[in-house]
């Protein structure tokens, strides 16, 4: 269990959001809170919404209306360059699959995050170097020691996601947001990746944001949410697809 | 560091479609600058018919006919000029030699040419290049005959055969078939008009003509050759000369001169500028040449362009990675612009090599075969020009792509579509 702070990681509040090209599809939260050190399960399936929320929550997509607050600041104030620069400084995001660069060594695809964060660069430095972090978090993650040189494209989907998981960890961002990253795997894996995923988080004493339609993964985390009870469409057509 | 790494092997991770499209790029930089370098050589050599010449002289024509009639052997004088102004003309104090010429027969299609000794000594051609012969020395006798390459080498001839010269130009007309010619020697290749033309003395010329009238043979009159060596053959007359004179700088005085000649009619002009003029006429056709190229290089860039922009869809989920982990829409943009400045860069490169070793290998066979000596020289001024124009048009097609990418960063957010 990590430790509950009472401070938020973040928050949202009254946020109204439509993607520009689509102005049928629309979304509204009137209030959403992760507590900081949280770990934090959104239940829900495709199409609910979640895709559109982790956008506005890591900064990718902006609302129209309504506060987007991570760590204490207000990402509506930081400009385009800025929000993407604050998502690579506290951010660590792993998809669903296809997670890697395939044409990338492993080392590479897990250093690329601290070329766009030099506070997390100077974190793994501190660490004791960029490879060598990246070294750590591998073989944390339960992968062979010499993977590092291989060709991304040569893993197994349960390598690929562990090494999505050590890119998103490098660095110790503050915020972990993984999008059904264990949907690709089998049960056993699952529960091997959780695992090792969540002795790294509270090594680092980050907050997860994780999404799943899997309600049987509820009991490793704090708190579970339903997305429907978060999101709320403004448009109703747009949403119940 | 990471990135730059990552975009080289995104890069050879296409590397059949990537090697295409530098090997397009790169025959572009070839037909267009090896287009240009075939230009400026054959401009150069034209240019080069005539050198060290300063003046041209004729019966009063423009000067154009009188130069296409002197050098290039195209068409008729429409007079002679008389030996007693040439005579005139050339013991002016300003006149440092002069090659006379004396047009109107021919043997088997090319021209003879009635002249001087001068003509070995005084001819020059691309940039002061003298004549030479490759074997045998030049007309002594009465009846020599100097060859040039061409007609030596595509009628078979050596020194010391015998031939007959015909009258007139066309290769039907009556011979002079009394009186052969002995081959005394044979002109190393210039790649101009020389290479095609005949030379025997002036007073052959006479001597050819001694029993003709208006022609045609006088019936019954037979001169032998023996009796005409020792005849006074003078020429009457002369078709054109080519003159050097003691300085440049007299040349506008000099050509005044001539064009105001009192005794007769005549024209006077410069080589140089009359060659130019007709640079002029036959330059619409490699400017269309040029545009031909320029096109192929248009064509190669959009190929480029196309071929990026249709990487794009598979690099969506490279580029919503590379934007999860905080890239910015103008990086994204900025590595595809990149890629297109490297494929153009490594274009011009595998170009510009290839035609060096092109030049380096046909220059003597173009020389041979064309006349045309295209230098091996470093790219030029304009060459530079072209090829920043093409670099320039390698970043401009990549800007395309590179747009569309940046709008898709911002539009795809986090959605991972595969």
């Amino acid at each position: 269990m990590g430790v509950i702070m009472n401070a938020d990681a973040a928050l949202l509040s009254g946020v109204e959001f439509k993607w520009k090209a689509r102005d049928a599809f629309a979304l509204a939260v009137a209030e959403f809170r992760v507590l900081h050190g949280e770990r934090l399960l959104l239940l829900g399936p495709s199409g609910s919404g979640k895709s559109t929320l982790l956008s506005l929550l890591t900064g990718i997509a902006t609302s129209q209306a309504g506060i987007v607050e991570i760590l204490g600041t207000a990402l509506g104030g930081l400009g385009n360059s800025g929000r993407d620069r604050f998502r690579a400084e506290h951010f660590g995001i792993i998809f669903q699959m296809f997670n890697l660069l395939p044409y990338g060594t492993v080392l590479d695809n897990v250093l690329l995050p601290l070329s766009f964060a030099p506070s997390r660069r100077a974190r793994a430095i501190a660490a004791g170097g960029p490879e060598v972090e990246a070294k750590r978090l591998l073989s944390a993650l339960g992968l062979p020691t010499d993977i590092g040189r291989r060709s991304a494209a040569n893993l197994s989907v349960g390598q690929q996601q562990r090494v999505a998981a050590a890119r998103a960890l490098i660095g110790s961002p503050e915020i972990v947001v993984a999008d059904e990253p264990t949907s690709a795997l089998d049960e056993d894996r699952q529960q091997d990746f959780l695992d090792l995923l969540f002795d790294q988080i509270d090594a680092t004493n980050a907050t997860l944001i994780m999404v799943s339609h899997d309600r049987r993964l509820s009991r490793y985390f704090n708190r579970t949410l339903q997305l429907k009870d978060i999101v709320g469409g403004l448009n109703q057509r747009g949403v119940t697809a | 560091m990471i990135i730059g790494r990552l975009a080289w092997q995104s890069l050879r991770n296409r590397w059949i479609t990537v090697l295409l499209t530098i090997l397009a790029i790169s025959m572009s930089v070839i037909l267009l600058l090896g287009v240009e370098k075939v230009r400026n050589g054959a401009r150069e050599s034209f240019a080069g018919t005539v050198s060290g010449a300063d003046v041209v002289i004729g019966a009063r024509s423009g000067g154009m006919q009188l130069l296409l009639y002197s050098i290039f052997h195209i068409g008729n004088a429409t007079n002679n000029v008389t030996w007693r102004s040439y005579e005139d003309v050339v013991s002016r104090p300003d006149v440092a030699w002069a090659i006379p010429l004396s047009l109107g027969d021919s043997h088997r299609g090319f021209r003879v040419i009635g002249t001087t000794g001068d003509y070995f000594e005084h001819f020059q051609y691309r940039g002061g290049q003298s004549l030479k012969f490759t074997g045998g020395k030049a007309f002594d006798d009465l009846f020599d005959v100097v060859l040039g390459s061409d007609v030596a080498g595509q009628l078979g001839y050596e020194v010391g055969e015998k031939i007959v010269i015909a009258h007139g130009i066309g290769s039907l007309g009556p011979k002079h078939d009394d009186l052969p010619f002995r081959i005394s020697g044979i002109l190393a290749r210039t790649g101009t008009p020389v290479d095609k033309s005949l030379q025997v003395s002036l007073a052959a010329i006479e001597a050819i003509h001694v029993d003709w009238r208006s022609g045609s043979r006088i019936p019954g009159l037979h001169t032998p050759a023996d009796r005409l060596r020792q005849m006074s053959l003078q020429p009457k007359a002369i078709t054109a000369a080519i003159v050097g004179l003691k300085s440049r700088l007299q040349v506008i005085g000099f050509q005044r001169a001539i064009n105001e000649y009192r005794a007769e009619p005549l024209s006077a002009v410069m080589p140089g500028v009359a060659l130019q003029e007709m640079w002029g006429l036959v330059g619409t056709a490699e400017t269309a040449l040029l545009g031909v190229s320029a096109m192929v290089v248009v064509t190669s860039m959009l190929g480029l362009s196309a071929m990026i922009l249709s990487t794009l869809s598979e690099r969506r989920r490279e580029i919503a990675i590379f934007r999860s982990l905080g890239a910015r829409p103008f990086t994204i943009a900025g590595l595809l612009v990149a890629e297109a400045t490297f494929l153009t860069v490594a274009g011009i490169a595998l170009g510009m090599n290839a035609l060096y070793a092109i030049l380096i290998i046909a220059r003597p066979f173009i020389d041979k075969r064309f006349g045309i000596d295209i230098g091996v020289a470093p790219p030029t001024v304009t060459d530079m020009l072209l090829l920043s124009a093409i670099l320039a048009g390698g970043i401009l097609a990549g800007l395309v792509p590179a747009y569309r990418a940046y709008r898709m960063s911002i539009a795809n957010g986090m959605m991972v579509r595969t």
